[in-house]
């Protein structure tokens, strides 16, 4: 791990990844202004291809790091990677235009979205489209459940603590904090260090 | 009436328990933004979020709508600022302090830890949306079909939804 950190102390003189202070806020903010309003269906795919592939910001490593540090923060992955990518490259009037830019024409859409449904909402033709568009919504939802699980959970343990979640919010009523906390804490104490596995631990 | 301040209040909230994805904050949105505060209804609330899925961007954009509706044009901006800030700042923070924590077994466990609990949100929120989108053979229909096309093949989740759309035209129409 130590090995790990060294490498990335001295990334920057790697040759691939530009010097950060190199991208102005202006091409940040127009870079994620493009992915905000062309990443249809999932963010994830877009950055990496516009990131890493693309302009070379950051690279292939990095970005699956800031993914995994996303992912563990509350918030979405598309507005953390923004942040984390930001603050990489300008600090933080980096991350303020990255996360402005990237929520900018999905929320532009939603204000109009929003108003025409307010409007139109309960004619026949919208009513019925939502309703298949809400069904593939759920269809959608329970794909990214199976996809993440397959990825990262270890166990029957884990899915112990995926059962005892749903349990806990669905049928019990527990608040989400109150869930988060409770169970979000056994699983970390299940999941505590143990020092024959500090070697094989890295990600 | 001023509902500027609950918006804050509601959403920035929400912002919070945001782990592993919007969705994760569905239940607590339904409680707080339905049968609390009345800003929208159920079917409005599932309506919003599943067109959201097909907008590019984050894919909880949709609460600009909810923001527009209870506090026109400042509502929206004021429940994006909340809903995304506290997550904003605390990104930035963890960014700053990454390389220390690299070297802190913890943050492995607190890895592992947290992603069944976050899937477990994920489904329970799942579950909240299914109890008003799911009602009767078309509709489960087309959630299964979705799910097994996703599983199987490299197709853009946004088309799917689109293709929800039109199915629902279709063959969801009221008799």
């Amino acid at each position: 791990m130590s090995d790990a950190a060294a490498r990335a102390d001295v990334q920057s003189d790697a040759g691939i990844v530009p010097a950060v202070g190199d991208v102005s806020i202006g091409q940040i903010f127009l870079e994620f202004l493009i992915i905000g309003a062309t990443s249809f269906g999932g963010v994830v795919p877009y950055l990496r291809g516009s990131l890493v592939t693309k302009r070379h910001w950051i690279d292939d490593k990095e970005f699956v790091e800031m993914l995994s540090i996303s992912q563990s923060l509350p918030g979405l992955n598309a507005t953390n990677m923004a942040v984390l990518v930001g603050e990489k490259l300008r600090g933080a009037l980096g991350s303020i235009a990255a996360i402005v830019a990237i929520c900018l024409p999905g929320g532009l859409l939603m204000y109009f979205v929003g108003n025409f449904y307010r409007i139109h909402g309960d004619h026949l033709w919208v009513t019925s489209a939502l309703k298949g568009v809400a069904a593939a919504a759920v269809g959608l939802i329970l794909s990214t459940v199976v996809g993440l699980s397959k990825k990262s959970l270890a166990g029957k343990f884990d899915f112990f603590f995926l059962a005892l979640t749903v349990v806990a919010v669905n049928r019990l009523h527990q608040s989400v904090p109150r869930t988060l906390i409770g169970v979000g804490l056994l699983a970390i104490l299940f999941h505590r260090p143990r020092k024959e596995q500090k070697e094989s631990a890295a990600p | 009436m001023n509902q500027i301040p609950a918006l804050v209040r509601v959403f920035a909230y929400l912002s919070i328990l945001t782990v592993g994805g919007g969705m994760a904050a569905f239940p607590e949105m339904k409680i707080l933004t339905v049968d609390v505060h009345k800003w929208l209804t159920f079917p409005q609330l599932i309506h919003m979020y599943s067109v959201g899925q097909m907008a590019p961007g984050p894919n909880m954009m949709m609460i600009v709508s909810i923001g527009s509706w209870a506090g026109g044009l400042v509502g929206a901006i004021a429940v994006v600022t909340a809903f995304f800030g506290p997550t904003a700042v605390l990104a930035f923070l963890v960014a700053r302090l990454w390389k220390k924590l690299e070297r802190w077994p913890w943050r492995t466990s607190i890895q592992q830890g947290l992603a069944p609990v976050s899937i477990g949100l994920l489904l329970a929120g799942c579950f909240t949306m299914a109890k008003g989108a799911i009602f009767g053979v078309e509709t489960a229909a087309i959630a299964v079909g979705v799910l097994l096309i996703l599983l199987q093949y490299k197709v853009n989740p946004a088309l799917l939804v689109l293709g929800g759309a039109l199915i629902g035209v279709f063959s969801l129409q009221p008799k």
